[in-house]
């Protein structure tokens, strides 16, 4: 099991990297998702894994359980991460509709033109 | 009494809602609500400053349970000095945004303020780095709506940007603190600092990892060198109270490294000892000089002043990254006033801009109050700069006495002291650009109206209120020069007791009393 988790924390974080690499919005949220989802999984791995055990100390059965702070975490970060991401969507699509275009780093050329313009002859 | 520790919190929060879903179409009331609720934030802070002044360590647990389990906020000398700095800070944005209307040129100015007020105070006063990590997040969701407000192509453009960036350094943040709670099965910062001590120097390698993962997401926010590309796009495009206001954001980020970095990792952990200044100090250094140079490349004014916030922040981190406690008292009067000189600079931007076609620095037709506006500019650019009488050479002789180890020393004043002059240089050229060349070009202004707002068709003269908060950042930072002596003295004892790891750690961790 841990080699199917840690690999999948690999491919997910290697997509996500590659996406948010891509410079256009679109492909950038998705890679922020991307690597979101692999940072909630590895919260989640970080307790150790551990299967058919409650989050909580059984005094009926056998002490074992598993640590419930991650899963604490993780839900915290989840929430934060949906919140984010749907910002991010609104002023991703509130750049594209005020500018027409969907890549993230004009502005920066943009500013230099305008500064060029602006210079005395 | 016990409860003031959390009202920091506590009082934006609940403000936040009321302003935005009660007082929406209201401008006058939504106005009247935070300068009320700011004016007592003030005070709580002052309160609190107050009580932490004896140097004892106050915890507040909520739901009272024990600390390594629940989750605490503690209040020390060093959380008090940084919310009070917040508060009176926020308060002199406030006026500003107000004065000016920038506050009624977009929607849910207020409740977005305060929302940032909430998570600055939380980020300060918390005792774990996980609530760390969420209150990063509140006052950064804050930022986003406060960044693109009042809208604009370039603007929301930057924002965007702005808003990528934070969101990898946060799956980064969650990264580390993984990483952490694996390797030491708690995120408790004083928890931490008991026991990262046990872990022997061979099986250190995970808490390594993490600790530089986390001194790169602190960067982030500190806008240090090899992560600081951030900063001047956002804060050159952000509403000019808004980059004031976050002045103090960066501040936020060099005050998780103090903190994390000394009480956490500090000296006396075998695996971790110096690992946070060895790659501190080179990039503080770095940071200056791209401060510096920024400052003299600069074409326009806001970007200017944006680099010239990565410069102090350069010189606050070389200071920070010395890790003793005589350099970080130097850093924590550096950081007193680099905010407050960045904010007012930011603010006579504001006013100075917004009376011309554009923040280029091109000579232009001189608007009203020349005078008044180029002798404000000086006050903040030689503060900024570090020339006295004010703070900023005070701070910045502290810092320089305060880094006297042979590596480092060569390396520290060389840079502090050209970043300054090259600073000077790059001051002085946008100032005599702005003002005095302005009152050699008189002419027809009407040759540039592509970029005219609608607010600037006639530039007014700016009314008592719109000058007021720049010129009480200013009195601030002759009273810091001024009461040198006293501040300094309490920012030593900070200091002192932010090394006191173990205090900290017996105040935190201390049993909760029978009742």
């Amino acid at each position: 099991m841990e080699i199917i988790v840690a690999s999948s924390i690999g491919v997910l974080t290697a997509g996500g990297v590659y996406l948010l690499l891509r410079l256009r919005t679109f492909p950038v949220i998705l890679g922020l998702a991307l690597l979101s989802y692999a940072v909630n999984v590895f919260l989640f791995a970080s307790g150790g894994l551990a299967i058919d055990q409650p989050p909580i100390l059984s005094k009926y059965g056998d002490a074992s359980y598993t640590d419930p702070l991650p899963q604490a975490l993780v839900l915290t970060a989840i929430v934060i991460s949906f919140g984010m991401t749907a910002v991010l969507v609104m002023i991703g699509l509130g750049a594209y509709l005020e500018a027409d275009s969907d890549r993230i780093d004009i502005a920066q050329d943009d500013d230099d033109a305008q500064a060029e313009n602006e210079r005395p002859a | 009494m016990m409860h003031w520790i959390i009202l920091p919190v506590v009082l934006p929060a609940l403000l936040a809602p009321i302003i935005g879903f009660v007082m929406r179409h209201d401008i006058t009331l939504a106005r009247i609500a935070s300068v009320f609720g700011t004016g007592l934030l003030l005070a709580i802070a002052l309160g609190l400053a107050v009580m932490a002044a004896d140097g004892s360590t106050h915890v507040y647990r909520l739901g009272d349970w024990p600390a390594p389990f629940g989750i605490v906020l503690v209040l020390d000398r060093l959380s008090a000095l940084m919310v009070l700095l917040t508060a009176l800070l926020a308060l002199i944005v406030l006026v500003h945004a107000i004065a000016t209307g920038w506050d009624a040129r977009g929607r849910h100015f207020h409740a977005l303020f305060q929302f940032q007020l909430m998570g600055i105070c939380g980020a300060f006063l918390t005792g774990d780095i996980f609530n760390l990590f969420v209150f990063f997040e509140i006052l950064l969701i804050a930022s986003y709506g406060l960044m693109i407000h009042s809208g604009g192509k370039e603007r929301i453009r930057a924002g965007l940007q702005y808003v990528v960036m934070n969101l990898a350094g946060s799956t980064l943040f969650l990264f580390a603190l993984g990483t952490l709670y694996t390797s030491t099965g708690t995120l408790n910062i004083a928890d931490l600092a008991a026991r990262l001590p046990e872990i022997p120097a061979e099986e250190s390698s995970l808490v390594r990892v993490a600790v530089i993962l986390l001194m790169i997401v602190f960067a982030v926010k500190a806008a240090l060198f090899p992560v600081h590309f951030w900063l001047p796009a956002s804060y050159a495009n952000a509403p000019a109270p808004v980059a004031a206001l976050f002045a103090i954001m960066t501040k936020v980020g060099a005050y998780a490294i103090l903190r994390v970095h000394t009480t956490v990792f500090g000296p006396g952990s075998p695996g971790t000892e110096d690992l946070a200044g060895t790659w501190l100090f080179p990039a503080a250094i770095v940071t200056i000089a791209i401060g510096a140079f920024g400052v003299l490349g600069a074409r326009r004014l806001m970007p200017l002043i944006a680099y010239s916030v990565i410069g102090s922040m350069g010189t606050l981190l070389v200071a920070v990254a010395v890790f003793s406690a005589p350099a970080t008292s130097a850093a924590l009067y550096y950081m007193v006033h680099s905010t407050f000189a960045a904010a007012c600079l930011f603010l006579i931007a504001d006013l100075v801009v917004t009376r011309r076609s554009s923040d280029a620095l091109s000579p232009q037709p001189a608007t009203v109050q020349n005078g008044l506006f180029a002798a404000l500019f000086f006050g903040a650019a030689i503060a900024m700069a570090g020339m006295p009488p004010l703070s900023g050479f005070l701070g910045k002789l502290l810092v320089l006495d305060a880094i006297r180890q042979p590596g480092q020393m060569g390396w520290a004043w060389s840079a502090i002291l050209i970043g300054s002059l090259l600073t000077i240089v790059g001051f002085a050229r946008a100032g005599t650009v702005l003002f005095w060349k302005s009152t050699a070009t008189a002419g027809p202004v009407l040759d540039e109206t592509a970029e005219l707002d609608a607010a600037q068709d006639l530039p007014a003269p700016a009314t008592v209120a719109q000058v007021a908060p720049v010129m009480l950042a200013l009195a601030i930072l002759g009273g810091l020069a001024i009461f040198a002596g006293p501040v300094s003295a309490y920012l030593q004892d900070t200091s002192a007791q932010l090394f006191d790891r173990q205090g900290y750690v017996d105040a935190v961790l201390a049993p909760v009393e029978e009742r």
